[in-house]
């Protein structure tokens, strides 16, 4: 099985994000790191290569940098990645994201495509559902439980009161949400040999993609910030403070 | 003008989100509201209430709703016209709301907390932990298509007449279909997270699974309801039905007690609407400090088992 899997590289979310005063972009400095919501796609991906000796590729749009963050992915075991960066594709929406990933995974051909429901830093949660439409296959979003047989894949999808058994023919896409499986921690092995595995670079012209560009930002304000309250040391008896607030409150 | 509101049935009537997003709508005019589920004349009754003038009522049946309400979605909005298509933040508006704007080739504007239609149609939403606004004006033709964030807006019946009710066709989406063949309903123990007044939410400090259990005892003692971070629902000590933050549930409590918690933004989004912050957390540094009304910097191991056995004495 041919499975293309979705990843990015996104500044260490541990840091904080500044935006460019002028495009109010973030700032993406040369070391970024791979959104840690990837490895769970990454991992179901590796998961039904295995079963079915299959490969794994990697799709990613965005500023090549040192490819710290591609590179941690191929050593968790993805055979190959495709990078999209394009000084062009700086600022893009998520519909733009949405038809250069499809077009790049199209151009490669696939079974699966698996992503996760939304990055760390941008966080629209709807690239993968466009990407399904542009793709016309199947979008298995929320899900858990992946099981692939017989050209089917059934998943688990979770729903506002419980969860619902999906099932679908192959081609597909997968959105997946954190937690739905323990990612594996690259091996000493997996990290060299990420080191020469191919990264091929593509531009959204070799895919002919032009950048949609349907919304502007007018203006970015911060918010006034809630008034911070006490803060005390607890000397023993700083319960006793949460027991008075909450009386406060009248919820005791 | 028309604004179109998407509105999902859950447990056999429209979601909670699609009533709120109805407060925002009824505002600029006339609304449409395409309807995805059972449908019945309870559900018409209660979005004519709160301002729906015209539903459309797709009935999926067993096939995954998301292809075939966004091919239907969009042969209704080339018909019919409308300016602007509301979404709210549950899993099926999400899948809708991105299959139709893909299929419109058309920009989807995420995370609003208001819309404004005065000018054209501009977006506000909160980004980096909700300490920065932007405002998005929509240039692209309309339809302009928004998704919103959970309690953006308050749902209010206004007493609206019943609205004119339409049943459209599934439409054949091909390749796109896929079945749900089985429909699980998982029983929550104690309030529902999104409309409990009391919320009491672990993080990574509290060390274990097993940690967790002390805040589980003192959610049920405050007949609340229990939460937690993006760190310990990826870590699987809570299932992600219950994580609060930009990922998971928007709450806004009386009371928010945050324990072990220390305030990435991905939580406070989701959080910091709740009346009274509570914090413990052995960080004399952690930003959840900076929106907590009564901060304690102590040990969550000492801290609540103290607070629950004060609690147990007053009982």
């Amino acid at each position: 099985m041919n499975i293309a899997v979705c990843v990015k590289q996104i500044p260490d979310p541990a840091a904080l994000y500044e935006l460019d005063s002028e495009n109010h972009w973030v700032i993406r400095p040369n070391d970024q790191v791979l959104d840690d919501t990837d490895r769970f796609g990454i991992e179901i991906g590796l998961q039904l290569a295995e079963e079915s000796e299959g490969t794994v590729t990697l799709f990613s749009m965005g500023p090549s940098g040192s490819l710290q963050g591609i590179r941690q992915a191929l050593a968790m075991g993805a055979d190959k990645a495709v990078l999209i960066d394009d000084e062009i594709l700086k600022g893009s929406d998520a519909l733009t994201t949405a038809q250069i990933l499809s077009a790049a995974i199209a151009k490669e051909g696939f079974d699966l495509v698996v992503a996760g429901m939304e990055s760390t830093d941008g966080y629209t949660g709807t690239v993968p559902q466009m990407m399904s439409e542009i793709l016309d296959v199947p979008c298995l979003s929320f899900a858990r439980n992946v099981e692939v047989e017989d050209g089917n894949v059934t998943i688990e999808r979770q729903t506002a009161s419980g969860y619902e058994v999906v099932s679908a023919k192959l081609p597909a896409l997968l959105a997946v949400t954190a937690g739905v499986v323990e990612p594996r921690y690259p091996t000493f092995k997996g990290i060299m040999q990420a080191k020469s595995k191919p990264v091929d670079t593509l531009t959204a012209s070799d895919l002919g993609v032009e950048p949609h560009i349907g919304q502007t930002i007018s203006s970015v304000t911060d918010v006034e910030a809630r008034a911070s309250g006490t803060v005390i040391e607890d000397e023993g008896e700083a319960y006793l403070k949460i027991v008075e607030t909450l009386e406060q409150a009248k919820v005791i | 003008m028309t604004a179109w509101v998407f509105a999902e049935e859950i447990e056999g009537s429209p979601s909670e989100g699609s009533l709120e997003l109805l407060s925002k709508a009824r505002s600029h005019g006339d609304v449409t509201v395409f309807y995805v589920g059972d449908g019945s004349d309870a559900s018409w009754t209660t979005l004519g209430n709160h301002g729906a003038t015209k539903v459309y009522h797709l009935d999926p049946g067993d096939s995954l709703p998301s292809a075939p309400a966004a091919a239907s979605l969009a042969d209704l909005l080339e018909s019919d016209g409308g300016e602007v298509v509301l979404f709210g933040a549950g899993n099926t508006d999400r899948d809708v709301a991105g299959r139709l704007a893909a299929r419109l080739g058309k920009p989807l504007v995420a995370g609003a907390i208001d819309i404004d239609a005065t000018d054209g149609i501009s977006v506000t939403s909160e980004i980096l932990g909700g300490t920065k606004a932007v405002a998005t004006a929509i240039t692209a033709a309309s339809p302009a298509l928004v998704a919103t964030r959970p309690k953006a807006f308050a749902a209010e019946a206004v007493g609206g007449s019943a609205p004119e009710v339409v049943s459209v066709p599934v439409p054949d989406v091909g390749r796109s279909g896929a079945v749900i063949v089985e429909r699980h309903v998982e029983a929550s123990v104690g309030p529902d997270l999104e409309a409990a007044a009391v919320v009491v939410s672990g993080g990574r400090g509290l060390g274990s699974a097993e940690g967790f259990e002390m805040v589980d005892e003192l959610a049920r003692l405050l007949e609340g309801a229990v939460g937690g971070t993006r760190a310990v629902v990826d870590a699987g000590w809570v299932p992600y039905s219950y994580q609060v933050g930009q990922t998971g549930k928007t709450v806004k409590p009386n009371v928010y007690i945050a324990c072990a918690i220390s305030g990435a933004m991905q939580h406070v989004v989701g959080m910091k609407g709740s009346s009274t912050i509570i914090a413990i957390n052995k960080d004399p540094d952690a930003p959840i400090f900076a929106i907590a009304d009564l901060g304690i910097v102590g040990d969550v191991h000492t801290v609540v088992p103290q607070l629950i056995g004060a609690l147990k004495e007053r009982a």
